[in-house]
């Protein structure tokens, strides 16, 4: 008899393909009210309009390269050049307004996205061509942009003087009270979510991380795939780097520096798998965005900023050991269910 | 009737080594043919040609008439071939629909993949084979049954001219086996060609029309299953005789050396006791799956458990303590050689002397010439054919890699050798060896517990044969007692029977 | 599989029957080391075209500039011989400085502060330990989380400050070379260090183990190597050896500041994998990385020498990262692109 009652509850942990990942969306989304909630209580600004707003517009860009972050870890592997990548498009976009101030503002974007997917593009190229961890292509990719952002930028810096005026309003422009940023970013977040719940080539992005091995057997074209994923990364911390000089209105050589670590923060957090296969781009737009409110919500109580880096360190360790937890505990009724199972 | 499939005189190298010198086979529409071959006999490689994996060096593959040329598994997939391999390769994390349908799920409104359609399409072919799985439901913990019925319902799902599978039973019951025996009539009454693969003969000869034996990477013959005896295809395969292969002495056992009470892993196998004497073989069998390796890893203290006691000489020992095995004297030689056994980039010397490292070592540094001449005597003692010492185990063939996990275990002069598997793909000349060598050991006093998927192994080398069934003991048998239906009626039958 | 190895063939020709990413074997590693004496020749030959560079200052500021990276490598190197990533080491380094710092400017006695830095590297290493060996956490995932925490722990510690006022009889391992000669404190400590994981990892029982793990670390465990066990004391050595390095980076400085050796991991890192230590483990020799250690020391010195800005020599640590793990993967893809474009044909 409780052979059979003690199947039920596995069986409904795992009978629904997304209901883990939808609760783990709620659980953020509890878990962000929770933070907004608290700290209300002790200071009632933070719900103020303009606290809002700039909780929406400081995830914004964190958001945008969680996306792309999201894409990589998915199918098994991990960027680690993005920080690098928005410096490096921030001042190469700021530097062509610098020598050519007409220039329609749309091409500030195209610039910047074109530099991200030139960095994607050789990440991808040798992660899938020599089949070496993205892990260390990707970190010595973020020395390299980093160095050659040092040696665009020569000690200069991009001052708000250089930056065209209708550039700069979209980092702070508010379309009916709601940050033109945010709003920029969640259409790229609906557009990233959308695609990947609902196409086959994205869906075999999935299926890539989920088994590599079995990926090949099935014909997917793995390596083409993958270089995809990097490209389209690189191309998104790109258009941040764009948006992070509209946002700033200047920038040096340093424009973006651990952004790849708070990036890769937000994404595990918001249930992406490090081992790829599993996760959602909401998730992780929603990991940024906890991130972000965990991080002010600290300032507005008068913590010293100065904890903002511990806190996501220690988030995404208990993120990806509750993941830990929670598999084994499913393998775990699993593994009784079909003992049960057996003794019937 | 024009042939399905013709695959001619292919050919395939890895490096300079020969995997496939002559794979021949022709499949005609509606028939199910026989794949039969021991380990090693190149089955796989030809497998993986017809599936894009690997691409033949010469020889041509024709199919429905026409000369094909696979770039990869996308393009076999689209010439109407699927393979269900014995390892399901299935995503975990996607949905059980999803895995049947990756690439080509069902569209609406241009690129939009339809869920709904995809569902529905799910359950009709679940239907047609006749289960109940819910093709929303994660493929992560799945049973290898429920695995294997997923990639079956792929290969349907795909209206698969040719639907290859290697060794699709190993873990299935017996109603799930003959469940996928009705599943390859409806494909053949479809006029597809079925190439089944599979080491039990009865299944063989329960559903297939034709059988292809294979040998040494060569095709050695075609032929009506009619005209076929059991041991005329053994022969075919093994090339000679069967009977010298296990040289068996008769001893008195002596006390006992490990005695197991009531060992139970929740979920994986329950009250297991049983004694293993000097000097005798007893051997685990039963099916893949039923928990015989799981035993044998719980007694070496390589997975926990979660109640019983194991004793060895007396002394009761710890839960997952490989080392307080060791000491206590206990060794084990894994089931999977490559893996577990050996570590294929070391020196075959320093395989050898993995497991006694310490005793090898002077002043806490290891002494090399001792490593060296561990390695040399043992190499010695099981007459191991080499190159050289310092050169990868990978170098070696797979019987001798075999004994060089033997040397590894026995230079620590056990009391119990548990063996899994002992000759699994492993050449026959090199077999009867290890058989030989049990046979000695067993002479010398040693106590053996062999677990064992090969009947002929088992009832040839046992004293004793334990048979496992879903986690439990099903059945305790002298040598005179056990033989090829008693086993398998043991290993196969099912519980609800068995409660009776 | 076993189709491949049990035809008879295999028994005399042994080389290419193994998939080519098994074939790196002892002979290869004899040939990258090879390989870094001549790259070695070749960096000295370029820092010999230098102004001034041979000079004993020069030997004297490899040691400055190399000797933290250096010893944080070593226990680095096993973590990646056994198939594992720690890209905490930079964090730790800053945090233990830090600690030390604060704990000195409170009015804590120099050594107990340093002691009391070298307890929190081994927490922190066994924090790294816990969770990649005991809950068997992915390393990089874990590592990149401490990388955060250890410096997010380490920045609300001294915010802004720095402290410099360390005893100078300490300071002065900056400023000269101990015993009068031109050796770097941090140099004396590599090289003994250097010989000691030499001779653990190539002539002992546990070095041995370390070999078999990274190779194939289902075959240890049933040989009956802890393996967990293992993995978690080399996150502690690391711990402790980062902490250390972090002491004599404040020491060396004379001045410990949050943020020091902040990006370092990427410096630690490559000298690793470019000693020969291959990133899927099981792989690799202390004399590579020592060859390493020496062909970075002499780089970046004559790069110094001729004005090269620091965040330029990350370019070419970075392409020598990138390089160290391309080679030996290259001859392969190389192989794959031949036969796809066979293939088309």
């Amino acid at each position: 008899m409780t052979a059979v009652i003690s199947k039920k509850p596995a069986g409904a942990a795992m009978a629904r393909g997304g209901a883990l990942l939808r609760a783990r969306e709620m659980g953020i989304g509890i878990a962000l009210v929770l933070v907004i909630a608290l700290t209300t209580l002790f200071n009632h600004s933070f719900l103020s309009a303009s606290s809002v707003q700039q909780l929406l517009t400081g995830a914004s860009i964190f958001a945008l390269l969680g996306v792309g972050e999201t894409l990589v870890i998915i199918t098994r592997n991990v960027d680690l050049s993005v920080g690098s990548v928005v410096g490096l498009s921030a001042y190469v976009v700021g530097n062509t307004f610098v020598n050519h101030p007409q220039m329609p503002i749309i091409f500030g974007f195209v610039i910047g996205i074109l530099v991200g997917a030139v960095v994607g593009a050789v990440n991808g190229l040798i992660t899938t061509v020599t089949k070496v961890p993205s892990l260390v292509v990707t970190l010595a990719a973020l020395y390299i942009v980093r160095g050659i952002d040092a040696l665009i930028v020569n000690g200069k810096r991009i001052d708000p003087g250089s930056v065209p005026s209708g550039f700069q309003t979209i980092g702070y422009y508010n379309v009916f009270g709601v940050p033109l940023l945010f709003i920029i970013v969640a259409v790229v977040v609906a557009i990233a979510g959308y695609a990947m719940r609902s196409f086959r080539s994205s869906r075999e992005l999935y299926a890539i991380g989920s088994n590599p091995d079995a990926a090949g057997l099935a014909g997917i074209p793995t390596g083409r795939r993958v270089f995809t994923a990097f490209l389209v990364s690189g191309s998104l911390a790109g258009l941040g780097g764009a948006l992070f000089l509209a946002e700033y209105a200047t920038v040096d050589s340093t424009g973006g520096t651990g952004y790849e670590f708070l990036v890769v923060a937000a994404v595990v957090v918001g249930g992406v798998a490090i081992f790829g296969g599993s996760g959602t781009i909401l998730g992780a737009a929603l990991g940024a965005l906890l991130l972000n409110t965990i991080n002010q919500s600290l300032g507005s109580l008068k913590v010293s900023p100065f904890w903002n880096q511990a806190v996501a360190g220690a988030l995404l360790l208990v993120a990806i050991a509750f993941d830990r937890w929670l598999s084994l505990r499913v393998a775990r009724s699993l593994k009784s269910e079909q003992g049960a199972h057996r003794d019937v | 009737m024009e042939p399905l499939l013709v695959l001619d005189h292919a050919t395939k190298s890895f490096g300079p080594v020969r995997a496939l010198e002559n794979g021949s086979v022709t499949l005609y529409p509606g028939e199910a043919h026989a794949l039969l071959g021991e380990n090693g006999a190149g089955k796989s490689t030809l497998v993986k040609i017809l599936a894009g994996v690997h691409r033949q060096d010469s020889g041509d593959l024709t199919i429905a008439g026409e000369l094909v040329n696979f770039s990869g598994p996308a393009a076999s997939k689209a010439a109407g071939v699927s393979i269900i391999y014995q390892e399901p390769t299935l995503f975990p994390d996607l949905t059980v629909a999803e895995n049947i349908f990756m690439g080509r799920q069902p569209l609406r409104g241009g690129r939009r993949i339809d869920r709904g359609a995809m569902n529905k399409a799910a359950t009709a072919v679940f239907s047609r084979l006749g289960v109940d799985l819910d093709p929303e439901r994660l493929a992560k913990g799945l049973s290898v049954a429920d695995q294997q019925i997923v990639e079956i319902a792929k290969a349907l799902s795909l209206d698969a001219k040719v639907l290859v599978m290697d060794e699709p039973t190993a873990a299935l019951t017996q109603v799930e086996v003959q469940r996928l025996f009705d599943v390859m009539k409806t494909l053949r009454s479809q006029g597809a060609a079925v190439m089944f693969i599979s080491h039990r003969l009865e299944e063989v000869f329960a559903s297939c029309q034709r059988v292809t034996i294979m040998r040494d990477g060569n095709f050695v013959s075609t032929a009506p299953i009619e005209d076929l005896t059991i041991d005329d295809i053994i022969r075919s395969m093994v090339g000679r005789n069967l009977e010298s292969l296990f040289p068996k002495t008769i001893t008195e056992p002596g006390k006992v050396v490990l005695e197991v009470e009531h060992l139970t892993s929740a979920g994986v196998f329950t009250d297991i006791s049983f004694q293993v004497r000097r000097g005798e073989i007893v051997a685990l069998a039963g099916l893949v799956g039923a928990g015989r390796s799981e035993v044998a890893r719980a007694i070496f203290g390589i997975d926990p458990y979660d109640s019983g006691v194991v004793t060895i000489n007396g002394k009761v020992l710890h839960r997952n303590a490989p080392r307080e095995s060791m000491a206590a004297g206990i060794a084990l030689v894994p089931e999977d050689r490559r893996q577990q056994g050996l570590v294929m980039d070391l020196s075959i010397d320093q395989n050898v002397a993995l497991a006694s490292l310490s005793r090898l070592s002077k002043g806490g540094l290891i002494s090399r010439s001792s490593e060296r001449n561990l390695a040399l005597d043992w190499a010695q003692r099981l007459q191991l054919r080499y190159g050289k010492m310092r050169n990868p185990v990978a170098t070696l063939s797979g019987g001798n890699q075999q004994k060089v996990v033997l040397g590894k275990w026995l230079a620590r002069n056990p009391s119990l050798l548990i063996i899994d598997e002992p000759t699994r793909g492993i050449d026959v000349g090199t077999k009867a060896e290890v058989h030989r060598i049990l046979d000695g050991l067993v002479a010398e006093g040693m106590a053996i517990l062999m677990i064992s998927s090969e009947l002929p192994e088992v009832l040839g080398m046992a004293d004793r044969v334990l048979v496992i069934r879903e986690g439990r003991l099903s059945a305790n048998m002298s040598r005179a007692e056990a033989d090829e239906d008693s086993v398998m009626r043991a290993a196969t039958l099912q519980s609800t029977e068995s409660i009776v | 599989m076993s189709d491949i190895v049990a035809t008879p063939v295999l028994k005399k020709s042994p080389n290419g029957a193994v998939p080519p990413s098994e074939r790196l074997s002892l002979r290869s590693a004899v040939r990258w080391e090879s390989g870094l004496i001549v790259v070695l020749i070749a960096a000295l030959w370029f820092g010999f075209a230098q102004p001034n560079f041979a000079s004993g200052t020069t030997v004297f500021f490899m040691g400055y500039n190399m000797g933290e990276i250096a010893i944080m490598a070593l226990p680095l190197m096993l973590i990646v011989m056994i198939g594992e990533i720690d890209l905490s080491v930079a964090s730790m380094l800053g945090l233990s400085g830090t600690l030390m710092g604060l704990l000195f400017q409170d009015g804590w006695n120099i050594y107990l502060a340093m002691l009391a830095a070298l307890v929190v590297g081994a927490l922190g290493g066994a924090l790294n330990g816990v969770l990649i060996a005991k809950l068997g956490l992915p390393s990089i995932a874990v590592t990149i989380g401490t990388l955060g925490l250890f410096r997010g722990l380490a920045e609300p510690l001294l915010g802004a400050n720095s402290v410099s006022n360390f005893p100078a009889s300490l300071t002065k391992i900056g400023a000269a070379g101990v015993f009068g000669t031109h050796f770097s404190f941090s140099t004396v400590v590599f090289v003994v260090l250097a010989i000691i994981f030499g001779v653990v990892l190539h002539a002992t029982p546990f070095g041995r183990s370390l070999f078999a793990i990274g190779l194939q670390s289902e075959a240890a465990r049933f040989s009956g190597i802890r393996v967990d066990r293992i993995k978690f004391w080399l996150y502690v050595l690391s711990g402790v050896l980062c902490a250390f390095a972090g002491i004599l980076f404040s020491l060396k400085n004379a001045s410990a500041r949050y943020d020091q050796g902040t990006g370092l991991e990427l410096n630690v890192v490559a000298v690793v994998l470019f000693g020969g230590v291959s990133i899927f483990g099981g792989r690799g020799t202390v004399f590579g990385v020592v060859l390493s250690v020496l062909i970075f020391g002499t780089l970046q010195s004559a790069m110094t020498i001729i004005n090269i800005d620091p965040q330029i020599q990350n370019i070419i640590i970075g392409v020598l990262l990138l390089i160290s793990v391309i080679i030996p993967n290259g001859g392969e893809a190389l192989r794959r692109i031949r036969a796809r474009t066979r293939r088309s044909v």
